[in-house]
């Protein structure tokens, strides 16, 4: 599985994580249990599982939008929530989340006001972002004028805007059709390849993580429990035709038989509370 | 807080009451603090400041309001100021709540034939409109001096104050269903009268629920402006005209009289409130943004 | 606040030329046009042919002499009225709408405030206002106008606080988790996501209040105040039996009225034209 990495190459460092949310002083779900990751810089990693195993949970740990129960995270060599502060990495949600009121570059430009940056610089930076994500011809509309996938396309870019060495994207095209996912996933891979940003996905997609990711990490059903890391060891650039190699659909199976061994396929746990608690900041 | 959703009507119960005993906390205050001199069996308080507005005679003591209500409505006369303003309270209540239902009826009636027929909607959505931004109830007196002061003018004007909302609103409600219940309904060859009742009134209820709470208020309020310069001589709105004339020599009448009237406005909109609650009740909806 | 769109994306088709635009207009318009000459003619009509009273219902053509007759100086001023009247109201609306903002930013800040401050608000928006009028009178003076103004303003009060309220709280939940992954700070949040978002809930409320501001005005004149309002002649010149001058004196308030919401209205097209309300494709 993982060599030990060299500390400094590890751009996400994940030790003896418990997440357990409570109420009213009285524990109600273990939500993660046990999780050791490492994640180097430059990486495409998958975190897949069924609903509830705490991918969610644990994305929002590596954010600092929830604090671990116990053990530590560890992003750009501090802990999370200096890098939150340090505002090193950007977050794409299942929902595009933009602001109706503002036009799609206003949208890109928010993180980049947040921070603080000269008008002009903003400017520069939020239409290269758009280029990037090949939405620069619409810079001057709104949101509602936009389709599901072109709005997150301009969440990816709002993402990048700051330029962060981490990018943690939580299911960003669950809402959208299979062949607009399709077409996003390779947008994805291109972007990846383009800025050399480290990407954290969750998806509940097996061919999705095979197709994206150079790791794809299995997750157990709750308490989640990392089951197994699995490499993917298919080349680069990929594109449409990798879709249809005999290595993907074997690492696919791979993938597969590793979820099932978790108990992940096949009598889903109570719903998705997990992840719903932690997309709601409940925090115990 | 502790108190879990169901009971949450008992948490909002309670912060009302803290706020009526803050505002009444307040109200003493600023007589402490800047009012008319303050004597009791043997004692005396002299405020320090003047507060213009907190002489006994333009903020009367609480207990005073509440000691009028146990004494003679009028010299010599054999009821007291509380059974009076209990009646008079009854009075415009009635009136308020024939015009309230009728309006309703009207609404309702007015939104299923604009749902109904777009060419009707556009001819007459406009005054619909336009109503809500004229100060109807400034028609209040005329209607009272048209028909008379009785309690036909006033059922008039709580009508008409009731269905301008309730219309408006159930446009919106008798419309609200999902396109894809309708197409449901369709694939069953229902009639338009099947789809208006098991469809559109259902999806309709939280927004007639909305108006109706305004429109409590609202017939409350015209029944009382149509009372007072009208000269209805039963009802809460005579009853602030008398005791705003007299009130020199009694501003405890009056005040009492206005926390009749505060009374009976939070009555109803407490009744609407309920009924929405009963009605609405399972729907998973939040009936809490009142 | 992003929707569902769409499942394609593509810019608005090119507005109609003007010529067309106006032709839609009318043709929107024409059967409210129609109903409103239509009602004009037929109670004249009636009026003359039945020869009914016109001590209680006059004519319009009476109703139009009386104005006319009584616009500067004479029994009953009634353009000076209605300048005294819309000052009340105009008053009133600005106390009431300033202490409205006032108290919603106040307790928007804190979330117990705003549960125990919200219900108290909407069960006081259910009192008859209207019967503090006398006491307004004894307050500040039966003939100064600051006394109906006051009416006014608790009048505005309560649904601008109510709604501008809402409109600062009730913001999505995924907004408030995407700030907090930027490390916003609570005064970024509500200057970038709370104050836009609470517009539409403010120029609601505002549309409202300028309705209720006039009735404030009016209904407070009812119940005593100086001679040149539109209140006075209404309550004067119906005890005169002079009806004609009582329309025309309604008719006044209620030009007023509208006048002070169609300029909310545009107020609304100006500050929020991305809203979906706002943003309608057909006119009106």
């Amino acid at each position: 599985m993982t060599d030990q990495p060299d500390r400094a190459a590890s751009v996400v460092r994940i030790s003896g994580v418990d997440k357990e949310f409570s109420a009213g002083g009285r524990v109600v779900t273990t939500a993660l249990s046990g999780i050791d990751l490492d994640i180097r810089r430059g990486e495409f990693v998958s975190l897949i599982g069924p609903s509830g195993c705490g991918k969610s949970t644990l994305l929002r740990l590596i954010g600092d939008l929830i604090a671990p129960t116990a053990g530590s995270v560890e992003v750009n060599g501090k802990p999370a929530h200096a890098a939150r502060l340090g505002r090193e990495y950007g977050m794409v949600f299942q929902a595009p989340v933009l602001f109706e009121w503002r036009s799609v570059e206003d949208n890109v430009k928010l993180p980049l006001e947040l921070l603080g940056m000269a008008r002009s610089e903003r400017e520069t930076r939020a239409r290269q972002m758009l280029d990037l994500v090949e939405l620069g011809e619409f810079r001057g509309h709104h949101p509602h004028q936009l389709s599901g996938g072109m709005q997150q396309r301009v969440a990816i870019a709002r993402a990048l805007a700051l330029q962060p060495a981490i990018l943690l994207m939580d299911e960003p095209f669950g809402a959208l059709d299979e062949m607009t996912r399709e077409r996003m996933n390779s947008e994805v891979l291109r972007i990846w390849q383009q800025t050399g940003t480290t990407i954290v996905f969750v998806t509940h997609s097996i061919p999705e993580a095979v197709f994206l990711s150079t790791r794809v990490v299995v997750m157990s059903p709750r308490p989640g429990r990392i089951t197994r890391v699995v490499d993917v060891p298919l080349g680069q650039p990929r594109n449409d035709d990798t879709r249809e190699e005999p290595r993907y659909f074997q690492v696919v199976t791979e993938v597969r038989e590793a979820l099932r061994a978790g108990g992940g396929l096949g009598g889903e746990s109570t719903g998705a509370s997990d992840d719903r608690l932690a997309a709601e900041g409940r925090v115990g | 807080m502790q108190l879990s959703p169901e009971r949450g009507w008992l948490r909002r119960l309670l912060t009302f009451v803290a706020f009526v005993a803050l505002v009444l906390v307040v109200w003493e205050g600023l007589k402490f603090v800047g009012g008319d001199p303050w004597r009791g069996d043997g004692w005396e308080w002299h405020p320090p400041l003047e507060i213009w507005f907190a002489s006994d005679l333009l903020l009367p003591h609480i207990w005073d309001i509440w000691g009028a209500l146990a004494d003679p409505v009028q010299r010599g006369s054999e009821q007291s100021l509380a059974q009076f303003l209990v009646g008079a309270a009854f009075y415009t209540w009635r009136e308020a709540a024939i015009g309230f239902v009728l309006g309703a009826i009207i609404g309702i009636a007015l939104a299923a034939l604009f749902v109904h027929s777009r060419l009707l909607e556009r001819a007459l959505v406009p005054y619909v409109i336009a109503s809500q931004t004229i100060p109807i109830v400034a028609l209040a007196p005329m209607i009272v001096f048209a028909f008379g002061p009785s309690v036909v003018s006033v059922v008039i004007i709580a009508t008409y104050l009731t269905f301008f909302p309730v219309t408006i609103s159930m446009i919106r409600g008798l419309r609200a269903p999902d396109p894809r219940a309708l197409e449901l309904m369709r694939s069953y060859a229902a009639s338009r009268w099947s789809v208006f009742w098991k469809v559109r009134m259902p999806a309709s209820l939280p927004y007639l629920f909305t108006a109706l709470k305004i429109s409590a208020t609202a017939s409350i309020v015209g029944a009382i402006v149509g009372e007072g310069p009208g000269g209805i001589p039963d009802g809460l709105g005579r009853a602030i005209v008398n005791f705003n004339t007299q009130y020199i020599s009694g501003p405890e009448k009056l005040w009492a009289a206005i926390l009749a009237s505060a009374i009976l406005g939070i009555a109803f909109f407490a009744l609407i409130r309920l009924g929405e609650a009963l009605t609405l009740r399972g729907r998973g909806l939040d009936a809490g943004t009142a | 606040m992003t929707s569902a769109a769409p499942s394609v994306g593509v810019p608005l088709a090119p507005r109609p030329g003007r010529a067309k635009r106006i032709g839609r207009s009318v043709a929107y318009y024409a059967p409210a046009i129609a109903v409103f000459v239509g009602v004009i003619g037929l109670w004249e009509i009636a009026i003359r042919a039945f020869e009914v009273r016109a001590v209680i219902v006059p004519a319009p053509s009476a109703i139009g002499a009386a104005l006319v007759e009584n616009w500067g100086a004479g029994r009953w001023p009634l353009f000076d009225a209605a300048r005294a009247t819309l000052f009340e109201a105009l008053g009133g609306l600005v106390i009431g709408t300033l202490a409205g903002l006032a108290v919603a930013f106040g307790v928007s800040r804190w979330a117990n405030a705003r549960d125990a401050v919200l219900p108290a608000a909407i069960a006081a928006n259910a009192i008859p206002i209207i019967a503090i009028a006398p006491i307004f009178n004894a307050w500040f003076g039966v003939t100064n106008p600051l006394s109906k103004m006051m009416v006014a303003a608790l009048l505005v009060f309560f649904p601008v606080m109510i709604n501008v309220t809402r409109g600062l709280t009730q913001v999505e939940p995924a907004a408030i988790e995407l700030m907090r992954s930027y490390a916003a700070s609570e005064w970024a949040v509500l200057r970038k996501v709370r104050v836009p978002n609470a517009l539409p809930f403010f120029l609601t409320a505002l549309k409202v209040a300028t309705t209720l501001s006039l009735i404030g005005a009016i209904v407070g004149e009812y119940f005593g105040g100086a001679s040149g309002v539109i209140g006075r002649v209404v309550v004067q010149s119906a005890s005169a039996l002079r009806f004609d001058v009582t329309w025309a004196a309604i008719l006044l308030g209620a030009v007023a009225g509208i006048s002070l919401y169609l300029a909310v209205v545009l107020l609304e097209r100006w500050l929020i034209p991305w809203h979906a309300s706002v943003r309608r494709e057909e006119p009106g």
